[in-house]
């Protein structure tokens, strides 16, 4: 490529403008939300100045205390008990010789990630159904938990297992050649070791929980409104700057985590 | 790293309890009963995962095959008879007044408009995702990991919240109207929301970044040396992307289309709220038939073409990256 100064021979034609359009594109409507979140007026599309009245407002009200509560019970369980599971699955499954059931193994935990989300919805709305009515099983806010489990492990699954697979087993041996236990090398050696894989893990498995849509709504109950669920309902709602507000706390979290994740991935690099 | 260098070639009496043997030597019999021990942990270590998502993953699934082959409940949920009136009625309704079956094509026209919109979004998404993903490649390593990270928050960012944003926008008193009344291009506001364009721009912007982040990580790998050898022997800029770039690129232009294709096709939100419950796609359908339809066994063979819909998709996937693999590069 030095060989011609001053002309990038990989650059192609109109590349760099469509480029910034789709960021643009991906940024602009989130902008706009932002904006107009602190906006005085009480019309969702008229900007009458600046204010953080619809965030007091949201602040101060119940319902939204209610479904933040529900969302971080149903977020933080599912994140820990996925992360656990997921990385013990990992730890089995990678570096290792094959095994029988490895592969059916693999393909059940990752079976989540091909089903679309409105099949498992309808699917684990069934379910519960089943076990309610003949079974007589109903766990509440924990059959969102469960539901939120099967497709969180998937998603803390892979930064786990990508970490694994990049990390030296010469450390482990030795600590097996100093008697350690297999607990202990896994406590103290392969643990610390894996932990920029697990918190990446962990980050992603609450993304997308607290993200959760269609199948919360389909499988939750009433009284277990979860923050998306309230989002819905307040659209079918006569609209204000509120849910601007509520839109932007949502988004600002899952961003927090999405920087935290890939920080993480970043520093590994390095 | 000092300690592993020390410890890692001292061979170690790998045997901690003497057992004396014919043929194996200490250290065999203990390799093998390690060995032994390993492939049950395994298992255990496994089964966390494996039994949670094949109880509340994998069997509600087979449980809505089962559901589809029943009667529908009048109030919902179903009547334990078998019977197979959820296939039948997908594509036939009874008559009101002979009681006679008549071909009834709504259900398919649902399933063929959602067919259409996924492979419009995907021929847009590549259309626009190629050339950033292209763009993105070919930066600086620092300029990169931005980028990376400017398409990353958008691809896990709450999808609502993102249609909400879209909403926003196009709605008849949204600012997209507002601007072009208040510049005097348009009188009226213009009809946007609850339109079929609508739900395609909306799953346009939901899956970009679906498709941009496969493709830059295939087009990252990319030997730019066999572009500039294009250019040795005289081909021109669109002939080298035609001809080099986008064959070697294929394994992420696959991947893409199918992680924007497969969400396209069953989506949910996009249409719910884009498209105002008039303008349906197969995934509101199914959901209709939990709620307000009552008819969980047609939702549950409804949900099923669908998951045979994409699993005919992920065979093709599996067979163009298997192919790839046999006459190809390695």
């Amino acid at each position: 490529m030095a060989a011609v100064k001053g002309v990038d021979l990989r650059s192609q034609f109109g590349f760099h403008t469509i480029a910034i359009v789709c960021l643009v594109v991906l940024y602009f409507p989130i902008l706009i939300l932002i904006i107009f979140s602190v906006n005085a007026n009480d019309i969702v599309a008229v900007f009458s100045g600046v204010s953080t009245r619809w965030y007091e407002k949201a602040f101060y009200n119940e319902e939204f205390h209610n479904a933040a509560k529900n969302t971080l019970i149903i977020a933080v369980s599912a994140t820990i008990g996925s992360t656990i599971f997921a990385t013990l699955a990992a730890v089995a499954t990678t570096r290792v010789a094959p095994w029988r059931g490895q592969n059916a193994a693999y393909m059940v935990i990752n079976l989540p990630l091909m089903v679309p989300e409105i099949i498992t919805a309808v699917a684990t709305l069934s379910f519960f159904a089943l076990l309610g009515s003949k079974l007589g099983l109903n766990f509440g806010i924990g059959n969102i938990i469960l539901a939120h489990l099967v497709f969180c492990i998937p998603f803390a699954y892979m930064p786990i297992r990508a970490r694994l697979e990049t990390m030296d087993l010469t450390l482990e041996g030795a600590a097996a050649d100093l008697y350690a236990t297999p607990l202990k090398t896994f406590w103290h050696v392969t643990m610390p070791l894996l932990m920029p894989g697990i918190s990446s893990g962990a980050a992603l498995a609450f993304i997308v929980s607290f993200d959760d849509f269609t199948i919360t709504q389909l499988v939750a109950g009433p009284g277990q409104t979860t923050l998306p669920l309230y989002i819905w309902a307040m659209i079918r709602r006569p609209m204000t700057p509120e849910i601007n507000a509520i839109s932007t706390i949502l988004l600002g979290i899952s961003i927090l985590f999405i920087l935290i994740s890939f920080w993480i991935a970043q520093r590994r690099k390095a | 790293m000092a300690t592993t260098e020390l410890t890692a070639p001292t061979p170690g009496p790998a045997a901690p309890e003497p057992a004396p043997s014919a043929q194996l030597s200490n250290a065999q019999q203990a390799a093998v009963r390690i060995e032994d021990k390993a492939r049950i942990s395994r298992w255990l270590l496994t089964a966390p995962a494996f039994v949670t998502i094949s109880i509340f993953g994998v069997l509600p699934l087979l449980i809505i095959i089962i559901y589809s082959f029943l009667k529908a409940a009048p109030y919902g949920g179903v009547v334990w008879s078998p019977s197979v009136e959820a296939y039948v009625s997908f594509l036939f309704q009874a008559d009101i007044f002979t009681d006679e079956l008549v071909f009834s094509p709504d259900f398919l026209q649902i399933y063929v408009r959602s067919f259409i919109f996924a492979v419009g979004t995907t021929v847009i998404c590549l259309f626009l995702g190629f050339p950033t993903a292209y763009f993105m490649a070919t930066r600086s390593p620092r300029q990169r990991n931005w980028w990376v990270l400017l398409i990353t928050i958008p691809f896990w960012s709450n999808l609502l919240v993102r249609t909400l944003a879209i909403m926003f926008i196009i709605r008849d008193e949204g600012l997209l109207n507002n601007v072009l009344i208040g510049l005097g291009i348009t009188k009226a506001p213009i009809t946007i929301l609850y339109t079929d364009f609508a739900i395609v721009l909306g799953l346009f912007y939901s899956f970009l970044p679906f498709m941009v982040l496969p493709l830059y990580a295939s087009l990252e790998k990319l030997d730019f040396r066999l572009v500039e050898a294009g250019y040795d022997l005289y081909a021109s800029r669109p002939k080298v992307l035609f001809r080099i770039i986008i064959p070697l690129s294929r394994p992420g232009i696959i991947a893409g289309c199918l992680l924007v294709f497969i969400p396209a096709l069953g989506a949910y939100v996009t249409p719910l709220i884009l498209g105002g419950g008039r303008h349906m796609m197969i995934g509101d359908l199914i959901a209709q038939q939990f709620g307000s339809g009552r008819n969980w066994p047609l939702g549950a063979a409804q949900a099923l073409i669908l998951m045979s819909a994409v699993l005919v998709a992920l065979f093709f996937y599996v067979r163009a990256t298997t192919g790839k693999m046999k006459h190809g590069q390695g």
